[in-house]
C-alpha cells in the first residue's frame, strides 16, 4: 500500500523515477501482453475481484455511483429550484422547509448543492479526459521515439511543471477569461504532464521487451505498434492516475470558482457559494458549510476508489 | 559537489527561459491591447499612442520579447496599473508574507506528519494505523478554503480563541526589514508583535498544513514499511538494541531520504494552497495580489507575480535536489 493521491506530488514525482506510480509498475502485470498471444481478460479479472473485496474502495464505488445518480436526476429531485431568489427568506438556517437553509438571495441551499453535483463531477471528470488524451498522445511519442521528439516534448512539459498549479490556472484563465469552460481547459493543462511523464516511463521499459521487438521484426507499422502492443500494456498506471486526479481536479475548479475565476452567477457551483459562505460566516455558517462537505465527500470518493484501484492492479504495493 | 550544484543550475537554465517565454505567450494571448490596459480607460488616442511608444508596444515581437527578458532579468516591472507602485517593490513587500505563511505550513506538516506515519508504520494493520491513514485521506481529500472557513468559524468567531483574518494586529508598529511579519518581529526584538503576528499566523498555517501533513504522513508509513524489512535492521534488533532506538536511528533515518524529495515537490501545491488560504483568511501577500490583479488586467502585476514564484519554484526544487543528493552518500554528484 503506497502513498500519495495529491497530484501536485503526482505530477512532478512520477517524472522523477518517484514513488508514486513508478514506471515499473507495468513490468508487474505483463501477464497482459497482447503481443505474447495471451488474452488480457485474465490480469482485469483478478484485479476486479481484489477490488471487490476491498471494503473502502467499495465504499468509494457506490458514494461516487450515488453522486452520478443525483446528477443525473438533480433537476427532478431539487426541493426548490435553484436559482429562484426570494429575498424574503434570505439566510434562513436550515428547518423544514429549506433542509440546509437559504443562502444571501433567498435561494435554497439543499437544491443549490444538489444541481453543483453536476459541475463538481464535470471539472473532475473532462479535464482529466482532456489531460489523459494530450498527454498519453504526448507520452507515447516521446518515450516511443526518443531522441529529438523526446526532447523536444520533455521539455515543454518540464516549462508546464515550473508553475504552481493554481498560477498555472491563473495564468490560463487570466488569457481565456472567467468560466467553467475554461476552468475545464486550465485544470487539463495542469494534468497534462502527469499523464505524459507517466505514459513516458512506462512506454520506455516497455519497448524494450522481446513482444515488442517481435511486431518490429514481423514488419508491423510504428501506428500498430504504439497501439496494440505498448499502449495495451500501459494502461493500468494510467487509469490509477485518472481516477486519484479526478478528485484532486474537482478541488482545483472549485479553487479556481472560489477566487472568483470559475462559473459565475447565478448558477451553482460549490465553489462559489463557499465564496459567498466565507462572506456571511458569521451569520449564514450553512452557506459555506454544506457545499464544501459536498466536494470532501466528492473528492473522497474518488480517493478511496483510486487507491484501491491501484492496489488490486499493482498487488506487489500492498 | 560544487560541479554537482553548477551542472543542475546549467540544467535549470533552458526551464526558466521555457518559464519566460511562456509567460511572455501567455501575455500576448490575454485579449484587449495592453496600451489601452496601461494608459487607463479614460485615456485620449494620443495617450494611448504615447504608451504604445514609451513600452516599445508598437515593436516586433522579437524586440518585445527581449526587452521582456531584460525586464525579467533586472525584475523591472513597471508599475501596477491600480495602485500605481513599481511592482518590483509590491511583490518583495508580499513576497515575504507568503513565503513564511508556507514554511510556517511546511514546519507544522513535518511536525505532525512524520510521527503520524511512524507510528502507523510500526503499528501496521492496528487500529492506530488505520486510524491514521483514514485521517490522512480525509486531509487529502479536504480543500483548504474550506478548512479554513470551518475552523475560523468554530476557533474564531464560536470560541474566540484566534482573530478572524489579516495579519498582525491593528495599532502594532514593526519596523520592516525582511516583509515577513514574524522575523521581522524577531530580529527586532518586538515581542508584542511577535505575539500577535504569530497569533495571526498559526490558522492559516495549520489549515495550509493539513494536505502536506496527509501526504507526509502516508509517504512516511510506506517508506518506514520497506525500510522496517531490511535486514539491518534485523541485525540492530538482534544485538539487543531498544525498539525505540531501532525506529528512530536506524529506521527513519533511512526512511526518512524520499521525504526530503516529497517536501520539494510540496511547495508548488504549497504556495498554491497559500494563495487559496490568503483570501480566506484575508492575509496580504502573493496569492490576494495575483488575483486582484488579474481581476483589473494588471498585466505588470501578473507578469511579475508569475515569473517570481515560478522562478523561486524552480530554484527550491533545485535546492532539494542539493540536498537530496548532500543527506544520501548514494548519490553521486557528478
Amino acid at each position: 500500500m503506497a502513498i500519495d493521491t495529491n497530484a501536485q506530488t503526482t505530477r512532478a514525482a512520477t517524472g522523477q523515477g518517484g514513488h508514486i506510480l513508478s514506471p515499473s509498475v507495468p513490468s508487474a502485470i505483463e501477464p497482459t501482453l497482447h503481443g505474447a498471444g495471451r488474452t488480457s481478460a485474465g490480469l482485469w479479472l483478478d484485479a476486479g475481484r481484489r477490488l471487490v473485496h476491498d471494503p473502502a474502495a467499495m465504499v468509494g464505488l457506490i458514494v461516487i455511483a450515488l453522486l452520478v445518480l443525483v446528477a443525473l436526476v438533480a433537476p427532478a429531485i431539487v426541493p426548490h429550484p435553484p436559482n429562484d431568489q426570494s429575498f424574503r427568506i434570505k439566510l434562513e438556517p436550515p428547518g423544514a422547509t429549506h433542509l440546509l437553509g437559504t443562502d444571501e438571495f433567498g435561494r435554497d441551499v439543499l437544491s443549490r448543492v444538489l444541481i453543483g453535483t453536476r459541475v463538481a463531477l464535470g471539472v473532475g471528470i473532462f479535464p482529466v479526459l482532456i489531460a489523459l488524451i494530450i498527454g498519453v498522445t504526448l507520452g507515447l511519442a516521446a518515450g516511443y521515439y526518443g531522441r529529438g521528439v523526446d526532447q523536444v516534448i520533455m521539455r515543454l512539459i518540464d516549462v508546464l511543471l515550473a508553475f504552481p498549479w493554481l498560477l498555472l490556472a491563473i495564468g490560463i484563465m487570466a488569457v481565456l477569461g472567467p468560466g467553467i469552460n475554461n476552468v475545464v481547459i486550465a485544470v487539463a493543462i495542469v494534468y497534462i504532464p502527469a499523464f505524459a511523464r507517466i505514459v513516458r516511463g512506462s512506454v520506455l521499459s516497455i519497448k524494450e521487451k522481446e513482444y515488442v521487438e517481435a511486431a518490429r521484426a514481423m514488419g508491423q507499422p510504428d501506428s500498430v505498434i504504439i497501439v496494440k502492443h505498448v499502449l495495451a500494456n500501459a494502461w493500468a498506471p494510467i487509469i490509477v492516475l485518472s481516477t486519484l486526479s479526478i478528485g484532486q481536479a474537482i478541488i482545483y475548479a472549485a479553487g479556481l470558482s472560489f477566487i472568483g475565476l470559475g462559473t459565475q452567477p447565478p448558477n451553482a457551483d460549490w465553489g462559489v457559494m463557499l465564496s459567498s459562505g466565507r462572506e456571511y460566516l458569521r451569520d449564514a455558517p450553512w452557506l459555506g458549510f454544506f457545499p464544501g462537505f459536498a466536494i470532501l465527500i466528492t473528492v473522497l470518493a474518488f480517493n478511496l476508489f483510486g487507491d484501491g484501484l491501484r492496489d488490486a492492479l499493482d498487488p506487489r504495493l500492498r | 559537489m560544487t560541479t554537482y550544484v553548477i551542472r543542475r543550475l546549467l540544467l535549470a537554465l533552458p526551464v526558466l527561459l521555457g518559464i519566460m517565454t511562456a509567460v511572455f505567450v501567455l501575455l500576448q494571448l490575454i485579449p484587449g491591447d495592453p496600451a489601452v490596459a496601461l494608459a487607463g480607460e479614460k485615456a485620449s488616442v494620443e495617450q494611448v499612442e504615447r504608451i504604445r511608444e514609451e513600452f516599445g508596444l508598437n515593436r516586433p515581437l522579437p524586440v518585445q520579447y527581449a526587452y521582456f527578458l531584460k525586464s525579467a532579468f533586472t525584475l523591472e516591472f513597471g508599475d501596477s496599473l491600480r495602485t500605481h507602485q513599481p511592482v518590483a517593490g509590491e511583490l518583495r513587500q508580499f513576497f515575504g508574507a507568503t513565503i513564511e505563511l508556507s514554511v510556517a505550513a511546511l514546519i507544522i506538516a513535518l511536525i505532525i506528519g512524520i510521527p503520524a506515519g511512524v507510528v502507523a508504520a510500526t503499528h501496521r494493520s492496528t487500529a492506530l494505523d488505520y486510524g491514521t491513514m483514514i485521517v490522512a485521506l480525509i486531509g487529502i481529500s479536504t480543500p483548504v478554503f474550506w478548512a479554513g472557513i470551518v475552523l475560523i468559524y468554530i476557533l474564531s468567531f464560536r470560541l474566540g480563541l484566534f482573530p478572524i483574518g489579516g495579519i498582525i494586529g491593528t495599532g502594532i508598529k514593526l519596523d520592516r526589514i525582511t516583509s515577513a511579519y514574524v522575523v521581522d518581529s524577531l530580529l527586532t526584538a518586538n515581542w508584542a508583535a511577535l505575539r500577535s503576528s504569530l497569533h495571526h499566523l498559526i490558522l492559516p498555517a495549520f489549515v495550509l498544513s493539513t494536505i502536506p501533513m496527509a501526504i507526509i504522513a502516508r509517504l512516511t508509513r510506506s517508506s518506514m514499511l520497506e525500510v522496517l524489512g531490511q535486514d539491518y535492521l534485523r541485525t540492530a534488533r538482534a544485538k539487543g538494541l531498544e525498539d525505540r532506538l531501532v525506529v528512530t536511528r536506524h529506521a527513519l533515518k533511512n526512511a526518512l531520504i524520499p521525504i526530503v524529495t516529497a517536501i520539494g515537490l510540496q511547495f508548488g501545491g504549497l504556495l498554491s494552497g497559500a494563495f487559496l488560504t490568503e483570501t480566506v483568511f484575508g492575509r496580504p501577500g502573493l496569492g490576494r495580489y495575483v488575483v486582484a490583479g488579474i481581476g483589473a488586467r494588471d498585466y505588470p502585476v501578473i507578469q511579475g507575480t508569475v515569473l517570481i514564484v515560478a522562478v523561486g519554484f524552480v530554484l527550491i526544487n533545485l535546492l532539494v535536489d542539493v540536498a537530496y543528493a548532500a543527506i544520501d552518500p548514494r548519490i553521486h554528484y557528478t
